[in-house]
């Protein structure tokens, strides 16, 4: 039996706990996250609820909770969007070769020169804030990203001498990128859907704080952020609990990365 | 040269490109300019005065021909909301953001190229163990969160520095780079993390290479080796991250702005945005991706001085 690498164990209990997190806040919370409260305001940790509350009296647990189902949400759509686009551009790139290829990725330096903040604010001149823009914006991003490590590691794999087996065989490049390119890339795309959540969860906090993600009173952990800018004096555990919850996810899903890349990457295995 | 001169029509290219697509989006964008300057009530024919003034009647491919010739005039036209010139806005809150950023990258720079290059001399030391806690929880923090941190622990606190704002140049040049120093390490953290991790695996690889044992095999001292023989040869892994990073920093000036309250680059997307001002936000737009571009061009041309067997190669 093969020890699990400490980084996947640790990353992928955080990565749980923030998923279980999300979901049970779904049913239930200690407290409706959106309910006022105005006798509770501004309560520290342990007075007002575990974790405090904030200027409105809301239970910063329950606010936490609930925006964790916000963060992830709003980090796997943009994935999902984003990571497939980029993803099938990736191996049709590295399949095709030539002009296609160069095509690809020109577009792909057209949507890197677009950091998510820029796009948001572009795309909410026209949609307004929300879930929507804020999606967009991640996923434009994610396109290039998954893009280009789809790439280069499906252009490894073709330069293999089993690929050309395949090939003298009569499998068409399509075929031969379902069977042979995609299975035995997925590992490393895996890798990047746990890093690039982290990247999501920390874009959709900022755009949120700088109030172009999702609209109140939904929760979530950027807002939150902004909101206690105002009383930072009087309440400093609501910079802390947001901000800790933020770090921490993105702390967790980074580990479950870096430890999914050392169980399946036999190289990175030998030199650590 | 024909590497360089290649992808310098390929820059200009894609910012004729990321300007189409700009312009394009803020053709999509509701509502009437024209309307937004003179307001809800304007009579009919006013709006229709000044729309043929900015040129608005005019059809899509003249307006935007008619921008890019602007850009290269210098000539961004006037903004909707502030009475000025769009060019002399972006003058002004450049004179924020550059020493922000800048500042930023000098700092992130100055922690993670000593950071890398200690951790990786001696892995799995205390410096290392330092290093890979500092890269791992830098990465995961926000900016706009130290930012936020650092004004709660160092300027109330000990009020070394201001909490937010800036006093101008004019006030004095410490007085102003005081208001930066905060805001510069909030976005240098997470920056330096990234080129720790960067800097400690670009080290740990070229030590392992053969022109190394043979500089030890020569007599090199390790320190020797390392300094001379070593770092000058990871140099292009970080210079790599630094450059991709730059989009990065950009997008962190933004948040860090608003945190800091400053009146830069990022402060003024987001008002314009909030006033509806779309020739700001477009110039503002364009301005921010030409130089991500810009930058990773540079990054690109550099690779030829950095590592002279590019040269042929290419």
């Amino acid at each position: 039996m093969k020890r699990l690498p400490w980084s996947l164990i640790v990353g992928g209990t955080i990565t749980a706990i923030l998923i279980f997190a999300a979901i049970v806040s779904q049913f239930w919370t200690p407290v409706d996250p959106t309910a006022i409260n105005i006798g509770n305001r501004l309560k520290g940790p342990g007075e007002g609820g575990i974790l405090g509350s904030d200027h409105f009296g809301r239970d910063e647990l329950s606010m936490i909770m609930a925006g964790a189902w916000v963060s992830l949400g709003i980090a796997f759509s943009a994935i999902a969007v984003g990571g497939l686009i980029g993803t099938v551009l990736g191996v049709v790139a590295a399949s095709e070769r030539g002009p296609f290829e160069a095509l690809i990725m020109r577009v792909n330096d057209v949507l890197f020169a677009f950091p998510p903040v820029l796009s948001a604010i572009l795309l909410a001149a026209i949609l307004g804030g929300g879930p929507v823009t804020t999606i967009v914006a991640i996923a434009l991003f994610m396109i290039p990203v998954f893009a280009r490590v789809t790439r280069s590691a499906a252009l490894q794999i073709w330069a293999r001498d089993y690929i050309l087996a395949a090939r003298m065989s009569g499998k068409s490049s399509a075929r031969i990128t379902l069977e042979h390119v995609i299975p035995n890339i997925a590992a490393q795309i895996i890798v990047q859907i746990a890093i690039q959540t982290g990247l999501g969860i920390l874009t959709e906090a900022g755009l949120s704080f700088l109030g172009l993600g999702i609209a109140p009173p939904t929760p979530s952990w950027g807002r939150m952020l902004a909101d206690a800018q105002t009383y930072l004096t009087i309440a400093p555990h609501l910079v802390f609990v947001p901000g800790i919850a933020i770090c921490t996810a993105v702390l967790g899903l980074n580990l479950l990365g870096d430890g999914l890349r050392d169980l399946t990457d036999p190289r990175r295995r030998q030199s650590t | 040269m024909r590497h360089i001169a290649q992808s310098l029509v390929g820059l200009i290219i894609t910012l004729l490109v990321v300007s189409f697509v700009i312009f394009l989006v803020m053709e999509a964008v509701p509502g009437d300019p024209a309307e937004i300057i003179l307001g809800m009530s304007a009579a009919p024919d006013t709006l229709a005065a000044l729309r043929s003034q900015l040129g608005l009647d005019q059809p899509f491919l003249v307006r935007y021909s008619n921008w890019l010739i602007g850009l290269l005039q210098g000539d961004l036209g006037d903004s909707y909301t502030y009475s000025t010139s769009v060019s002399q806005l972006i003058g002004e809150r450049l004179e924020v953001t550059l020493p922000l950023t800048g500042l930023a990258a000098l700092l992130s720079v100055l922690i993670s190229v000593p950071l890398g290059v200690l951790a990786a001399a001696r892995p799995n030391g205390l410096v290392d163990m330092f290093a890979s806690l500092f890269s791992q929880i830098g990465i995961a923090v926000p900016n706009f969160w130290v930012g936020l941190l650092l004004i709660l622990g160092v300027a109330l606190t000990f009020g070394w520095f201001p909490a937010g704002g800036f006093p101008g140049w004019d006030a004095g040049f410490w007085s102003a780079l005081n208001a930066l120093i905060l805001p510069s390490i909030a976005l240098a953290i997470p920056q330096a993390a990234v080129l720790t991790r960067v800097t400690r695996a670009a080290v740990i690889e070229v030590t392992n290479e053969d022109f190394v044992r043979t500089a030890r095999a020569k007599g090199a001292t390790p320190s020797h080796a390392l300094w001379r023989h070593i770092v000058p040869n990871a140099m292009i892994p970080i210079v790599t991250m630094l450059g991709m990073q730059i989009s990065v920093l950009i997008a962190g000036a933004v948040l860090v702005e608003n945190v800091f309250t400053l009146p830069g680059m990022g402060t003024l997307a987001y008002q314009a945005l909030a006033q509806r001002d779309l020739i700001v936000i477009q110039n503002v737009v364009l301005f921010f991706a030409a130089i991500v571009m810009g930058i990773n061009f540079l990054v690109d041309a550099l690779y030829t001085v950095l590592d002279p067997r590019l040269r042929v190669r290419r």
